[in-house]
């Protein structure tokens, strides 16, 4: 067994009085696809801005490619560049083109050369079928659109993990397919994601293993097979319940 | 007709001075004031504590008396013999705060409007979806770069309407300074109606001089604005 990419102890999270995790063990190996499920409020987005720091832990321990995060005085930008991260509401750099969005990563962040990263964001549009959109703002791009330019954003910077908070809630219904597109041939390259997401035929299809959050406790985890079919704990039946009911067998 | 004429050749040399000087008194305000007002904007939106405070008090107060207190603060209470002699105590320059009225027209005018300028700066950020400083810093960007080539760019685009009117009430404002003889088109207009006793030509005249720059100004700042549009992009500015 290698070493996990992304190890999780006694993680605990609160914003003033709430505590919002309440005591998380994760470890996702290398090139595994987690999704994470539960209703909303449950702390899903706040666990995955803990693992990029963009929320900073009140307790516990973590560790991205083996750096310590949670240690003092670590180079948070540095982990960043290791974790890309793709929000609900895309937050696209709205004054910047496509192609610039995807640029300004690595040539402000790894501080590459701006023809190399030119070509690398060409490729990285390419690689979500957007090339023809590179000189697009995002004011002039679908949501799904949208969407993929953010993916390729993350993408440029060659991260080792990929967290996708929701990345098809905000889309209409249409739409959502070409993103899960994208992120199903992400998981055929084997990249490491950890997915928040109400799709449940993406889960189904292309994770390894899903959690079940609530109430800032991961309160069951398994395949999808056994968590879709045979659920141990009654909240898991319930919110599964209610997510078929919403969204469809398919998602 | 030919009257007419001949009192516009006649006040012409020293009305045009005095729109010389209204024009330079404006422009040095204005940047003055945009000095202060940026770095003031900065520290109010994301300064430690006690700049928050110093920004914050610096706008309140100088938003919140009037124009001509401040002038006449600057003009006429910074030359207070007391002052003077607190500065020769300190080491400094006999007179030093005692200023020409030109020079107290520029300070006053000019922190003045940074404090306007300061507001409509930190109103153009917070503007801004929160959404673009995550991404960035998700990113890897740091604070700094994030606030740079991130939020500065969408800021000073969504500023260029409220600073638009700022021109041109600066412009306007400038009209003040003839109370501490200061010669500019306003100034000039007083006194050549001390003198030809002709107000209701006069003063009519001198308005659409007014008029007409800040209409030049309006249009000029509306094109500025259509030149750094973001394709694709709706934003609603709240202005003033
Ligand atoms: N920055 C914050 N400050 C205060 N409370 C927050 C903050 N972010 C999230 N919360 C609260 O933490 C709880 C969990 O939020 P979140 O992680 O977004 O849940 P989920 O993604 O599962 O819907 C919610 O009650 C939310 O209101
Ligand atoms: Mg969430």
């Amino acid at each position: 067994m290698t070493k996990p990419i992304i190890q999780i102890k006694g993680l605990h999270k609160s914003y003033g009085e709430l505590e919002v995790i309440k005591g998380v063990d994760l470890e996702v190996d290398k090139g595994e696809v987690l999704v994470i499920i539960g209703p909303s409020g449950t702390g899903k987005s706040t666990l995955l801005r803990c693992v990029n720091l963009l929320s900073s832990p009140s307790k516990g321990q973590i560790w991205v490619d083996g750096d310590e995060v949670t240690a003092p005085h670590t180079d948070i930008n540095k982990i960043r560049t290791k974790v890309g991260m793709v929000f609900q509401d895309f937050n696209l750099f709205t004054h910047m083109t496509a192609l610039d969005n995807v640029m300004i990563g690595p040539s402000k962040v790894k501080g590459m050369a701006k023809e190399e990263a030119r070509e690398l964001a060409l490729f990285e549009l390419e690689r979500v079928g957007l090339i023809e959109k590179a000189a697009a703002y995002p004011g002039q791009l679908s949501g799904g659109q949208k969407q993929r330019v953010a993916i390729a954003r993350a993408l440029a910077m060659s991260p080792k993990v990929m967290l996708f908070d929701e990345p098809t809630s905000a889309l209409d219904p249409e739409l959502i397919g070409e993103v899960l597109e994208v992120m199903k041939k992400l998981a055929r390259e084997h990249m490491t994601m950890l997915v928040v997401t109400h799709e449940m035929g993406f889960a189904k299809e292309v994770s390894n293993r899903i959690i079940f959050m609530e109430d800032g406790y991961i309160i069951e985890e398994g395949s999808p097979q056994q968590l879709f079919y045979n659920p141990r704990e009654q909240r898991t039946k319930e919110f599964l319940g209610k997510i078929t009911e919403l969204y469809g067998e398919e998602g | 007709m030919t009257e007419l004429a001949e009192f516009w050749e006649m006040i012409w040399p020293e009305l045009g001075r005095g729109l010389v000087i209204t024009l330079r008194l404006s422009t040095g305000s204005l940047l003055i004031g945009l000095l202060i007002g940026f770095p003031i904007a900065l520290m109010r939106v994301y300064g430690a504590r006690w700049m928050k405070t110093l920004a914050t008090i610096y706008v309140d107060l100088l938003r919140g008396t009037p124009l001509l207190v401040q002038l006449f603060f600057i003009y006429y209470g910074l030359a207070d013999p007391n002052i003077n002699q607190l500065l020769v105590r300190l080491g400094l320059p006999e007179g030093l705060l005692v200023l020409e009225p030109l020079t107290a027209a520029y300070l006053a005018l000019g922190c003045n409007s940074g404090a306007y300028q300061a507001e409509y700066l930190r109103g153009a950020i917070q503007a801004i979806d929160a959404g673009q400083m995550i991404a960035a810093r998700a990113l890897g960007l740091s604070r700094l770069q994030a606030i740079r080539y991130i939020i500065m760019p969408q800021a000073l685009r969504l500023v260029i309407a409220p600073w638009s009117n700022e021109v041109a009430y600066m412009v306007k404002y400038t009209s003040v300074v003839y109370i501490i003889a200061v010669q500019d088109l306003f100034g000039e207009t007083r006194r050549i109606m001390s003198t030809h006793y002709n107000q209701m030509t006069m003063l009519p005249f001198v308005g659409m001089i007014y008029l007409v720059i800040v209409l030049l100004i309006t249009w000029g700042m509306g094109h500025l604005e259509q030149h750094f549009h973001i394709p694709g992009l709706q934003i609603d500015v709240e202005r003033g």
